[in-house]
């Protein structure tokens, strides 16, 4: 039986606190796992190997995080047009008007919030 | 001084586990810097020496083609201090491997299987990582120093390169 969202929330706020040694009241849905979080790049790894662990599953390079997104959507570090429709479609839930305007790249990481996760994984668990 | 924390493997199973060992002796300058009467091994060294364990586990997982980094500590219970003339144990299991990078889970004991430290480690293969930053072309990381305590392990255990 897929989990529920709120068991997933529950499951990636315990990740979260494991790996970023942060408080439960903390992982909010709309935290973003950078700015309000503290996320270093290497925590981004962590992240999906304790997801993988917590959730059975295996999380391909780039699926999760858009850190590392296909090259074929990036020209010189801004999203190209088909970028930036795979950037909305993995985070429905940001606001994405700066990265709309700017197309940069760097932006991606600071807006991916704890929801992005949970959304991501409720697909993932449905599958 | 050499930068090497560890004597020998004792075990080596490839992408699995190693375990190696350190005899810690009262010549060793370090041991009388911390508490200058009271002679111990530093915890952060303890962490070094299991980095370096889980480290060569994890290179060698790819053929030390990878440049294999310390890039977290995710965890470091120390539970006793280690002293002059005893031997450290690091076992270190690899939990969790892909083309990014690993982490692991190692056990730190001395005496008669004392339990001296629960540490938990993840490595960054930096090529893979940090895109856009320049590195030597050659393994810095797995320098003959540590390929060498491999070699010894294999030869000893007549396991063929």
């Amino acid at each position: 039986m897929a989990l529920s969202h709120n068991e997933i929330f529950d499951k990636v706020q315990d990740v979260l606190v494991d790996a970023l040694g942060v408080d439960d009241e903390d992982v909010t849905p709309s935290a973003t796992l950078r700015g309000d979080l503290g996320a270093e790049s290497i925590d981004f790894l962590d992240i999906v190997f304790r997801l993988e662990k917590a959730f059975g599953i295996k999380i391909p390079r780039g699926e999760l995080f858009p850190e590392q997104l296909d090259p074929a959507f990036v020209v010189d570090n801004k999203l190209n047009d088909a970028g930036m429709a795979e950037v909305k479609r993995r985070m429905p839930n940001a606001d994405l008007s700066e990265l709309e305007q700017t197309r940069d790249v760097a932006l991606i990481a600071n807006l991916f919030s704890v929801q992005d996760i949970v959304a991501y994984l409720e697909k993932k668990t449905a599958a | 001084m050499r930068w090497i924390w560890i004597d020998k493997f004792t075990e080596f199973t490839p992408r699995t586990s190693a375990t190696a060992v350190k005899n810690v002796s009262l010549a060793e300058e370090h041991l009388h810097d911390l508490y200058p009467a009271f002679p111990i091994v530093p915890n952060s060294l303890i962490i070094e020496g299991m980095a370096q364990t889980s480290g060569i586990l994890v290179g060698e997982a790819r053929n030390f083609e990878e440049k294999v980094v310390l890039a977290k500590i995710n965890r470091a219970t120390f539970h006793r201090l280690v002293r002059p003339g005893e031997t450290i144990t690091f076992a270190a299991v690899i939990e969790q491997l892909n083309e990014q990078g690993a982490s692991i889970k190692g056990t730190v004991t001395a005496g008669s299987n004392e339990l001296v430290a629960d540490i938990e480690l993840m490595f960054s293969h930096v090529d893979q990582n940090m895109k856009g930053m320049k590195f030597p072309e050659h393994n810095f990381v797995f320098t003959e120093q540590f390929t060498s305590l491999l070699k010894t392990y294999r030869d000893a255990a007549s396991i063929p390169l």
